[in-house]
């Protein structure tokens, strides 16, 4: 049982703030929450909204249909109105409607209070919002008392007291008429995609984070940033994206662990140092997180359009490793992973996220500290290793200051040992031009083929690393979607609704993909083989995946559910889009 | 004892004013007793770029335009490294141009020497920010019809700390300028001469002679109104030596992680921060 309910205002009337003291208020009253963003690009006006989904198991994904609607501006009310639930509410600011409206055959859903008229008598129009919260914790019998513990957290303390009587008028002019799902979440965590992908970067010892600011991976710069000190990293922000990932291979190379973050605009700048950290062989994490393109496009909304890009973009071969962020929790997990492959692997890993995860939050399960590596660092080789140096030949072969460690070193699984300089003994000499084992240009045919072979043996261990796709649904199902990344949720929604559905004719499973590159394909064939038939579900127009499926399994999807309006699919609508247009 | 400073067989073309220069490099780097496994050198693409190839010392070479940001970044991640970066007037000023003005904002402790000889000579002789209006050149047809860009008033304007010109021509006076850049904390950059023997017939050695004088006690380089003087003076004469010189708070002194307990990458991080970060969503 979920409960869903829209805050929608202006830009700069303190939407968000008041949807996430909300949220917080609800969770710690045990409630499971998945919150929305839907914002427009720009700072002041326009029309924002966010859709706070809260019941009593974990809540996936948002849905269309409310429950309620919390409406800040004439705007929100009229736009939205006809999703809310007949025994649904307008809780209305009574300041916005005209007296007819208030009149005679009123809607009976109306809830029209004086959110601005007590908020202007209590001497600051601002704390609007938190009247608007006090009145909804009254509907649905939710402790007042919890508010006191969680307005700190998003308020200066100066405003405290003010917004603490904002709560309580708002309380005091309604009356309980719902109930909060009683759930289990009250010491879950309740944080958005890019906090959980940041989080996971700092678990996984991050030392350097340069980017550049671009929607919607800003929030990764923001939360490091405001930890960094803490921490100890440096987080710099950076002229532009390209200094921003060559920031990032430099202090790699050096020895510490080093990101990235951008969107795919800024990654377009990236790609040739991309290029660069895969023949140069410098562990890199990159995190592309999705808006949709081309060039500048929706810069707030959502898409999965830059699949096909990320996975082939810079001139050359090389090896990478794509990884699609799925849900909140795995966004904290992959980043410890990225950090361990780039090392272990010594190449680029790309994390794909994209804005409707991004700007999510959601409740998740205290992360478990055994999950956090114990002294994450790279993996170093500390210049003991006789079979480096067989016959202390190599860098610098009768030179002077020659070492004899060879950086790319020839080995069976084409990774070379590391070290790192003035750490390690010897000299270490990387570059982007062809080399040899010594770092040193070369133009040899051998040695160019033999390097070009070296790197991409790494695909092979990669290979072995995997992680398959996770099945959702019924088991032997008759139709299997396809999907990927933050489509998880809906995709999961919507494999319970189809198959709850009294009237079903088929059965249905769905596989969300993590990892993307190399496509893992092992439960993907067993799957199909047991399926009448695929259908792709992708966040753009070109079903990026299937051809991705077909060129690396040979298999074709059956249908496309495909969407690239910039707003996320529910699982409502997936389930309602396959019964129309993939029917079996 | 650690061992010196070794250069090795280069591709540049014979008479090329990049060999005075490597040996000044070496020179100084061998007279400020540094130990190689301690020095880094960075490079982007370029003839001049290659330089990190043909001395003993750790290498990074990457992309064109490029070098100051892994650089800057190196020297973050190990504040023991001492870092110089080795790269020319197209990769510095055209190609790189926007991290040139950037890096010397942040003020990380680098010495930067651009090999400047007006003119593209791994591209084979196109105009670069530096080269003569009028110049004629494969592309630059009917001769280059853009401004100079002049590094030194460029610096200055942007707030270097270290700025200063060098020629290959007087090789005592580039070690002097190569050691004061690589002592002085914060970003130092070395303008030098050093003419393209195969791509340009116009800035050549006997071109620079004939114009290169050095400064002399008369001027004052902390007096930023004299620096900005002298470095406007670039025609029949024009000035070698530190045109400017003034300590400024370093990059790391300002940064509130670098600016206490060690270098970067020796420090441990606590799973327990972790854990208390994650508990702040509860």
């Amino acid at each position: 049982m979920t409960c869903n309910l829209l805050i929608g205002g202006a830009a700069g009337q303190g939407i968000e703030t008041t949807a996430a003291i909300l949220e917080r208020i609800l969770k710690r009253a045990g409630a499971h929450v998945f919150s929305h963003r839907d914002l427009m690009s720009r700072i002041r006006g326009g029309h924002n909204f966010t859709q706070v989904r809260f019941g009593n198991a974990p809540v996936r994904c948002h849905a269309d249909r409310l429950n309620g609607l919390v409406a800040f501006t004439r705007e929100t009310l009229d736009l939205h109105r006809d999703r809310v639930a007949e025994d649904g509410f307008l809780l209305v600011d009574a300041a916005l409607l005209p007296a007819e409206e208030m009149a005679g055959n009123r809607d009976p859903r109306l809830l029209p209070l004086p959110l601005s008229a007590i908020a202007k008598e209590l001497g600051n129009p601002k704390v609007e919002g938190n009247v608007a919260v006090g009145a909804l914790l009254r509907l649905f019998g939710v402790s007042r008392d919890l508010a006191d513990g969680v307005l700190p957290l998003y308020l200066k303390e100066s405003l405290v007291p003010i917004n603490q009587q904002a709560i309580d008028r708002g309380y005091a002019l309604a009356e309980p008429r719902f109930s909060c799902p009683p759930g289990d979440a009250a010491d879950a965590m309740l944080l958005s995609g890019n906090r959980a992908l940041a989080l996971g970067a700092i678990a996984a010892g991050v030392k350097f984070y340069s980017a550049y600011p671009m929607s919607p991976s800003t929030s990764i710069l923001e939360y490091l940033a405001s930890k960094g000190v803490e921490a100890g990293i440096v987080v710099e922000q950076a002229e532009d994206e390209i200094a921003a990932v060559n920031m990032a291979l430099g202090a790699s190379f050096a020895g510490v662990r080093a990101m990235t973050g951008t969107s795919g605009g800024g990654f377009c700048l990236m790609v040739e140092a991309l290029g660069f950290a895969g023949i140069a062989e410098i562990p890199l994490v990159v995190a592309d997180i999705q808006r949709p393109g081309p060039a500048t496009g929706l810069p707030t909304r959502t898409e999965q359009s830059d699949l096909k890009f990320v996975l082939s973009c810079a001139q050359g071969e090389f090896p990478r490793m794509v990884i699609a962020l799925r849900h909140h929790a795995d966004a904290f997990r992959q980043a410890i992973r990225a950090f361990d492959l780039a090392d272990r692997y010594q190449l680029p890993v790309i994390l794909l996220g994209d804005q409707y995860l991004a700007d999510a939050t959601a409740t998740v399960p205290l992360f478990d500290p055994s999950e956090i590596p114990a002294d994450p660092r790279p993996i170093v080789d500390d210049g003991r290793d006789e079979a480096n140096d067989p016959d202390g030949e190599g860098a610098a072969v009768g030179e002077a200051g020659g070492s004899g460690y060879l950086r790319y070193r020839f080995t069976p699984d084409g990774v070379s040992p590391r070290r790192i300089p003035a750490r390690s003994p010897g000299f270490v000499a990387i570059d982007s031009d062809e080399h040899d084992e010594s770092g040193r240009i070369t133009e040899s045919a051998d040695m160019r083929t033999r390097m070009v072979d070296k790197r991409m043996k790494k695909l092979e261990g990669l290979r072995q690393e995997l992680q398959e796709p996770e099945f959702l649904g019924e088991d032997g199902c008759g139709t299997l979607l396809l999907g990927w990344g933050s489509l998880y949720g809906p995709l999961a929604e919507a494999v319970s609704i189809l198959n709850a559905d009294p009237d079903r004719t088929d059965s249905y499973g769905a596989l969300v993909f993590g990892d993307l590159w190399p496509l893992p394909t092992r439960v993907l064939l067993a799957r199909a083989a047991d399926a009448r038939r695929l259908v792709d579900v992708e966040q753009n127009a070109t079903a990026q995946l299937a051809d991705l499926v077909r060129q690396e399994t040979g298999l074709a999807c059956d249908a496309r559910i495909l969407k690239y309006d910039g707003r996320q699919l529910s699982g409502e609508e997936i389930a309602s889009r396959i019964r129309k247009e993939a029917r079996p | 004892m650690s061992p010196a400073f070794a250069t090795r067989e280069t591709a540049w073309c014979p008479g090329c004013g990049n060999f005075a220069l490597l040996e000044c490099l070496k020179t100084a780097l061998n007279e400020l007793g540094l130990d190689p496994e301690r020095v880094l050198l960075v490079a982007g693409i370029g003839q001049a770029a290659k330089t990190p190839q043909y001395v003993t010392s750790h290498a990074f070479c990457g992309l064109h335009g490029r070098a100051l940001p892994p650089a800057a970044a190196a020297k973050m991640a190990n504040e023991d490294l001492v870092v110089v970066v080795s790269t020319g007037d197209g990769d510095t000023y055209g190609e790189g141009g926007n991290h040139f003005l950037h890096n010397i904002r942040r003020n990380v402790d680098i010495a930067h020497f651009v090999h400047d000889n007006q003119v593209y000579g791994l591209t084979k002789g196109q105009a670069s920010p530096t080269t003569d209006i009028g110049q004629v050149t494969d592309v630059q047809v009917t001769g280059n019809q853009n401004r100079p860009l002049n590094p030194m008033l460029t610096a200055l304007a942007a707030g270097a700390g270290f700025v200063a010109r060098g020629f290959i021509g007087d090789r005592e006076q580039l070690t002097d300028l190569m050691k004061a850049a690589i002592r002085h904390p914060g970003y130092a950059l070395v303008d030098i001469f050093q003419p393209c023997v195969s791509f340009n017939k116009v800035n050549t050695f006997a071109y620079y002679s004939k114009r290169v004088y050095r400064l002399g006690p008369d001027h004052d380089p902390s007096d930023f109104a004299a620096a900005l003087r002298v470095a406007g003076e670039f025609g029949d004469r024009i000035p070698t030596g530190i045109l400017y010189q003034e300590q400024r708070p370093t990059f790391h002194q300002r940064h509130p992680v670098l600016s206490a307990g060690g270098p970067l990458l020796d420090r441990k991080r606590d799973p327990a921060l972790v854990a208390r970060f994650c508990r702040e969503f509860v």
